[in-house]
């Protein structure tokens, strides 16, 4: 059914549709929209069979999301920024002991300074948790997302971080397909746990494993990601085939056949970009984008054959290592080892900072001219930097 | 599941043997075919309260629920000692996530039950002090106010040991322990205001809140059985002397623990939606000291030089347990 709706609501409809257990929720903006609409759906017995937890903070949110899980329930929860942070300790558990449940991640950037806006700070935090990352680039593939992670986490036994950029998707308001409870019962089967807490059949799960068995325990999971490379590809192909609508997969490619400069990016940046590409190929030049939709695990093969033939790559990075530059940026060139390919990061949309279409034409033609210097930084105030670094000497 | 007839004759303390008793008053140790929840074989110390303490109070809480049960552990002793993969000592579907966050986890094993219409599979959840009262309160709290339905137990060896003996909020003053080492003017732990779990779980108005020894285990097990026939959030704080921490005889564990209470160090209580229901009298009431003097972790007090002013510090904190409790009758009446 077609919905004009905020991005958040479209996700808490997907998310009602999947038939959640447990949520358990905890306010950290942006991302409150989506619980509160849920805790309504339960509040009002239109969600039944499903308990909705009010918790005291995100640690305890997904302290109970583990509980939820390892008692064999589906489980869902949602956070931001500091609460992902917050949560930390709990989300590398939770993949550590295999539960598959579905976090979505309304991106947002860490403070200090405190800022509540959207960049990718976040996530790549959490980028080595264990945790399958997926990045929606608009409110309808954020919806869509939700629907395969469920059934690829739980076929995986792996958790699922659904990324959503910030505000920019989660408060905007858009039409998207909200698909029937039929369509979505027929893709996504009833949670049949690997292992569960059952009295009939008791085991222990969480023991301490030492260092004759950790690196195994370690690599099977390792294994399970590499493994998920595949089942993303499938699932999305399947998703395809029952909705009527591509949506999720490793990867989407833009205008990239016979592109001498690429951008790689994650999100919903990638529609600005798209735009920016647009213009450009109508005046001639060779210009494409791939966005990335999986970024844990991630896609290597599929990216080296998406970028191999073209002459530089350009990275747009929102979020920063500081001290390194770019996070995906080392991704991207492990996956091109070997071809001559040139490989540059442009860091952009910290904080919120919006990335223009004028401002990406200009990245666009500095590529072209081989201006770009090898690490950017979009739209940065020089003056206000210059200044301030006078100022401490 | 397997069962492992009984080994020994079981009594409680202060109490007459199992012999005398109805079947259904009886330790639930003394039945041949006990639940062994927690079975041999782990790696606890010699003389370890926690373990004694968990294996009486799971093996109770088993017997209240028919084994319709699923226990929540928090990082620390119980958990090392008792899960070294690929070897568990449990008999009961346990689970472990981490240090701070067992009475969460226990939360959301209870949401699952009660969304899959399985409210008679019942949870507890059990940690060390350091784990309930310090890195696991928040949850902790929260637990009890939104009232889940679970049993939470901990284990009270008033300090870190599986780390290696250092300070928790749960360490008495004047104890020595790694991080609270016998130097300076004050030797040992400070006197601060102190953090009493059963007081603060009390305070949210929780249905049943009790503390116990592992020197009345007979006591113990009753208590578990009582709070399991409350729906909603309870809390079980038990008395588990350690020997590494507290550099007492491992044969002594349960005179530690009997002194604790005696000497009205250790009040223990029962509690219903906030207020004290019933308190275990004092049967012959005994001078700090007595407990003080056989623990390495007060040696400092006593020897060359000796601090009868912290010994005395020591005892007015106890007579006011005494007082405030009502533990010793005619002491009470003077209160009042």
């Amino acid at each position: 059914m077609l919905k004009q709706t905020e991005g958040s609501r479209g996700v808490a409809d997907a998310i009602a549709l999947c038939r959640p257990e447990v949520i358990c929720a905890y306010p950290i903006s942006p991302q409150t929209h989506i619980v509160e609409a849920l805790g309504v759906m339960v509040k009002s017995g239109k969600l039944t069979q499903c308990e909705f937890v009010n918790v005291e903070s995100e640690f305890a949110a997904m302290s109970a999301c583990i509980g939820s899980s390892a008692a064999g329930a589906r489980t869902y929860t949602a956070t931001a920024s500091q609460g992902l942070l917050y949560m930390a300790e709990a989300v590398f558990n939770a993949s550590g002991l295999g539960l598959p449940i579905v976090m979505t991640l309304a991106n947002r950037a860490i403070g200090a300074p405190i800022n509540i806006w959207n960049d990718h700070g976040d996530s790549m935090a959490m980028r080595d948790s264990g945790w399958i990352q997926l990045y929606a680039e608009t409110n309808q593939e954020a919806l869509d997302l939700h629907i395969q992670a469920f059934r690829l986490a739980e076929e995986l036994s792996v958790p699922v971080m659904v990324c959503m950029d910030g505000f920019i998707l989660t408060h905007a308001y858009e039409r998207v397909d909200v698909p029937t409870q039929e369509q979505v019962d027929a893709f996504l089967p009833p949670f049949r746990p690997r292992q569960v807490l059952d009295p009939v059949k008791p085991i222990s799960i969480g023991a301490m494993v030492g260092p004759e068995a950790f690196m195994e325990v370690r690599y099977l999971a390792h294994a399970q990601q590499e493994k998920a490379v595949d089942s993303i590809a499938r699932i999305g192909a399947d998703f395809q085939a029952s909705f009527g609508r591509e949506s999720g997969g490793l990867l989407r490619t833009y205008r990239t056949e016979d592109a001498d400069i690429i951008v790689v990016a994650l999100g919903s940046v990638l529609g600005t970009i798209e735009d920016t590409v647009d213009e450009l190929r109508a005046e001639g030049k060779r210009v494409g984008v791939v966005g990335l939709t999986a970024f844990r695990p991630f896609p290597t093969v599929a990216l080296r054959e998406a970028l191999g033939h073209c002459s530089r790559v350009i990275v747009l990075e929102k979020a920063l290592a500081v001290g390194v530059g770019g996070i995906v940026t080392a991704d991207v060139k492990a996956s091109l080892a070997g071809l001559p390919v040139e490989t540059t990061t442009v860091i952009a949309g910290l904080g919120g900072r919006p990335i223009l279409k004028t401002s990406l034409r200009k990245m666009f033609d500095e590529a072209s001219s081989g201006a770009l210097k090898p690490m950017t930084f979009l739209d940065l105030n020089m003056d206000a930097v210059n200044r301030e670094m006078e100022r401490v000497g | 599941m397997s069962v492992q007839t009984i080994k020994f004759y079981q009594t409680g303390s202060f109490v007459v043997g199992n012999r005398l008793l109805e079947p259904g008053q009886r330790s639930v140790q003394s039945d041949p075919e006990r639940s062994n929840a927690l079975t041999s074989g782990h790696r606890a110390c010699q003389g370890c309260g926690e373990a004694l303490g968990a294996r009486y109070a799971i093996d109770a809480a088993m017997r209240a629920t028919a084994g319709n049960m699923i226990a929540v552990n928090a990082t620390g002793c119980l958990e090392v000692f008792s899960t070294m993969s690929p070897e568990t000592s449990w008999q009961i579907p346990w689970v472990h996530s981490l240090f701070g966050n067992a009475a969460s986890v226990a939360t959301g094993v209870a949401a699952a039950l009660k969304a899959k219409g399985r409210t008679d599979i019942r949870v507890v959840a059990q940690g060390g002090d350091g784990g309930t009262v310090d890195i696991g309160f928040g949850c902790l709290s929260g637990m009890f106010e939104r009232d889940d339905d679970v049993l939470y137990i901990c284990y009270d060896n008033q300090g870190y040991m599986n780390t290696g003996v250092q300070r928790s909020s749960a360490t008495p003053p004047a104890a020595r322990t790694a991080t609270t080492d016998v130097v300076g003017p004050e030797p040992g732990n400070v006197f601060g205001q102190g953090k009493s779990g059963p007081l603060i779980a009390m305070a949210h108005g929780i249905k049943y809140v009790a503390t116990a020894t592992v020197a009345d285990l007979r006591d113990l097990e009753y208590k578990v059985e009582r709070a399991m026939s409350f729906r909603g959030a309870r809390y079980i704080h038990i008395l588990v002397p350690c020997p590494l921490g507290w550099g007492s005889a491992s044969r002594d564990t349960i005179q530690m623990a009997r002194l604790a209470k005696e000497t009205g160090i250790f009040p223990v209580f029962e509690a219903e939606g906030g207020q004290v229901v019933n308190v275990a009298k004092i049967r012959s009431k005994v001078p700090v000291e007595a407990y003080l003097s056989k623990q390495r972790r007060y040696a400092h007090l006593f020897g060359r030089s000796p601090r009868p002013d912290v010994v005395a510090h020591l005892q007015e904190m106890a007579d006011d347990n005494i007082r405030k409790f009502g533990l010793v009758d005619n002491v009470a009446e003077e209160a009042y």
